[in-house]
């Protein structure tokens, strides 16, 4: 164990630690968001990423952009920002719909038993994968430096950057906005209402269906915005960039308690700063290791999560 | 109608299997009636990829092979040595059926290949209880030659001569005096790294291990751990995958020292992910020559032959085909004779000299490794030939 490498690079760790929990956290709301409603978790979560990280660096390259290209300028930055974005969110949005359609919506309208949604959730994921995969030559592609990383802010041996700064803010600010939406407006009251009872819900003239879709729009239009600072921060994408990053998530909602919003938040920093820490202090091979005994313990402590409540269920 | 049905697929298949039985006989049966002059009416094969994703460097290989095999018969005038392809595709699970195809051919007494580890090991034992020797000009997993194989020979230095090359060049070419050293645990990059730890010893001021290719994306813990320990050069043990994102990552973070690694970094896709900028400068090592290093006319005959420029270990396949063709000039031409030559050859060729040990490694006072760098245009180009003081 090398406690002194940890102390002396704490600083740095924490602040990279943030960065990557603030993807975690953005991409984990897609998770805690359905299971909240629906009781399924949608494995399928991780190709809405996976697709909106190609599908920004699809419409770059439109512009001219690859790897190779030179950091455009501030104006040029920031409409390649605000492009991105809106794509990477359509297309998530887009696939996360797809997915309900395809995969979830016919086995409700049968009934079927929850096994059936689970082996339907890895079959779908699995088969966007393995599309994108093909078509990809299973090849990583390198993403265009749409930003420069500058260090504006130096305290101590800690340099943060302007782009650590863009990932945390705008995880906040998305977070806050959901928030609001899902406990402060018409829409967001039917959802909690249709998590809370679905039946009565119905009975009350709440559209179950579109609910539902609601729910996975918004899920996916998270992972689209985690998907662009995905891209910017790593640096590549692959077909299989969403799985690994996948189980991070699922793992931060399960921490934070799933079906609560503030804890996937919550539970995305936590996880994303202990990975570094572990690394720091184990090194880099048992980053994923150190991470999951820490969440069995807390588990075993706090069954339920941290914050361990559901959406609507305890804020009724 | 599931009868009928079984019938008529029975049916197809029997006549697939006769017309390919045909075919064989069909190809085996040439070569001897146009074959005139003395130990002629024999084939060397080539075996290893020619389709599939693979099959740039099978390609490499063919090319280089036959070339040696196509001159040769116009010094004789004559078709005397046949060639034969056999397409592995590259993959461990095709490979051992082609090489019973190949087994079954009698004429054939040689093999150049097969290119691949993975292969290799799949194939080899078929071409070792058939008793055919192989030359492999480019399979460098070091266990291959410890199965005990007596017709295995390996015409390129192993695995285990890139770390020992490696920790040479940072010593003595960049002459760097920290060093990190990362490894992806997988069997190559950690044997790779753990050689290059060993052999810097107190240069080596850090080190850390990463997961494998796929399984980890964000490098920000060593990242930050080669940048406070000072490094001015990172050896990374593993492959281009990950090496790319990690060149990436560097960069973006300001760290301004040389990623190194060994042949598996080697691979434009490394400057795909990282882009060209970030990745000059990055510096692989090969237990191969590069291509335009080659002697004599080859680079000419290669272009003239093929309408291309010699690849990665086409020389070296040139090489081991006139090592075949020179025992069977001097008359051994069964597989037996062949491979009780090939214990006692020492050939000079166009990119080395050829010694193989009792095991069939070339001799350690032959090996070569050289150091390739990126540069602007994304790939590698030859920096130098790397002395490794034993």
């Amino acid at each position: 164990m090398n406690f002194s490498g940890l102390i002396n690079d704490f600083g740095p760790l924490t602040v990279t630690g943030l960065a990557q929990g603030a993807i975690i956290a953005l991409f984990a709301l897609g998770y805690t968001l359905v299971y909240g409603v629906l009781r399924l978790i949608n494995f399928a979560h991780s190709e809405v990423f996976m697709i909106g990280t190609f599908a920004c660096l699809i419409v770059w390259g439109w512009f001219g952009l690859d790897q190779n290209s030179a950091v455009p300028s501030f104006g040029g930055m920031l409409v390649y920002m605000v492009i991105g974005l809106v794509v990477a969110i359509i297309a998530s949005g887009l696939t996360a719909l797809f997915v309900e359609l395809v995969a979830y919506r016919p086995l409700r309208q049968r009934n079927a038993p929850p096994l059936a949604f689970l082996i339907t959730a890895i079959g779908a994921s699995l088969a966007i994968s393995e599309i994108v995969g093909v078509a990809t030559h299973r090849n990583q592609r390198g993403v265009p430096p749409v930003i420069s990383a500058r260090t504006v802010i130096t305290i101590g041996d800690t340099h943060i950057t302007n782009l650590q700064i863009l990932i945390v803010v705008l995880a906040l600010v998305m977070m806050f906005a959901l928030d609001r939406f899902i406990n402060g407006t018409r829409l967001g009251r039917g959802i909690r209402a249709v998590a809370q009872n679905p039946d009565s819900a119905a009975l009350m003239g709440v559209n179950k269906s579109r609910v539902i879709s609601l729910v996975f729009l918004l899920g996916g239009l998270m992972a689209g915005i985690a998907a662009v600072m995905y891209d910017l921060k790593i640096g590549v994408t692959r077909y299989d960039a969403g799985f690994m990053l996948g189980i991070d998530a699922f793992t931060a909602a399960v921490l934070g308690g799933i079906g609560n919003l503030r804890g996937a938040l919550l539970g995305g920093f936590l996880l994303g700063v202990l990975q570094n820490y572990a690394a720091g202090l184990f090194g880099s091979e048992w980053l994923h290791a150190a991470a999951f005994v820490l969440l069995i313990l807390i588990l075993l402590f706090r069954p339920t999560g941290l914050l361990g409540e559901s959406l609507g269920r305890a804020r009724a | 109608m599931r009868q009928v049905l079984a019938r008529a697929i029975g049916g197809v298949a029997i006549i697939g299997l006769i017309a390919g039985a045909a075919a064989c006989n069909k190809s085996s049966d040439t070569g001897g009636d146009t074959a005139s002059g003395s130990n002629c009416g024999y084939k060397l094969a080539f075996f290893g990829a020619l389709t599939g994703s693979a099959a740039n460097l099978g390609v490499n290989i063919e090319q280089g092979f036959e070339l040696a095999v196509d001159q040769y018969n116009q010094k004789k005038g004559s078709t005397c040595i046949e060639v034969a392809k056999f397409d592995s595709q590259g993959e461990a699970s095709v490979a051992p059926g082609v090489a019973r195809n190949l087994v079954a051919d009698k004429k054939i007494i040689g093999i150049v290949g097969p290119p691949f580890s993975g292969e290799s090991e799949a194939a080899d034992p078929i071409f070792e209880s058939a008793g055919i020797p192989t030359i492999t000009p480019s399979a460098t997993r070091t266990s291959l030659s410890t199965k005990g194989w007596k017709t295995f020979h390996r015409a390129v230095a192993n695995d285990d001569s890139q770390g020992p090359a490696a920790a040479a060049y940072i010593k003595d070419n960049m002459k760097a005096t920290k060093v990190f050293v990362a490894d992806d645990q997988s069997a190559y990059g950690a044997g790779l790294a753990d050689v290059v730890k060993q052999k810097l010893g107190p240069l080596v001021v850090g080190s850390d291990k990463t997961e494998g290719d796929g399984k980890q994306t964000d490098f920000s813990a060593l990242v930050q751990k080669v940048n406070s320990s000072g490094a001015t050069a990172l050896f990374y043990g593993g492959y281009y995958t990950n090496g790319g994102i990690i060149r990436k990552q560097l960069t973006a973070a300001g760290w301004k020292g040389t990623l190194l690694g060994g042949d598996g970094m080697k691979d434009p896709g490394l400057s795909k992910a990282s882009g060209n900028a970030a990745a000059i400068g990055t510096v692989v090592t090969c237990p191969c020559s590069p291509p335009e290093q080659a002697g004599g006319t080859f680079n000419n005959d290669y272009k003239t032959k093929w309408g291309v420029a010699a690849g990665t270990y086409s020389d070296v396949a040139f090489d081991a085909a006139n090592v075949f063709l020179q025992g069977i000039d001097a008359g051994n031409t069964t597989p037996d004779k062949l491979n009780t030559f090939l214990s006692t050859v020492n050939y000079k060729g166009i990119a080395n000299t050829y010694k193989f040990t009792p095991a069939g490694e070339l001799d350690p006072t032959l090996i070569k490794v050289w150091a390739f760098k990126f540069d602007e245009s994304g790939d590698t180009k030859a920096d130098v030939e790397i002395k490794t003081s034993a």
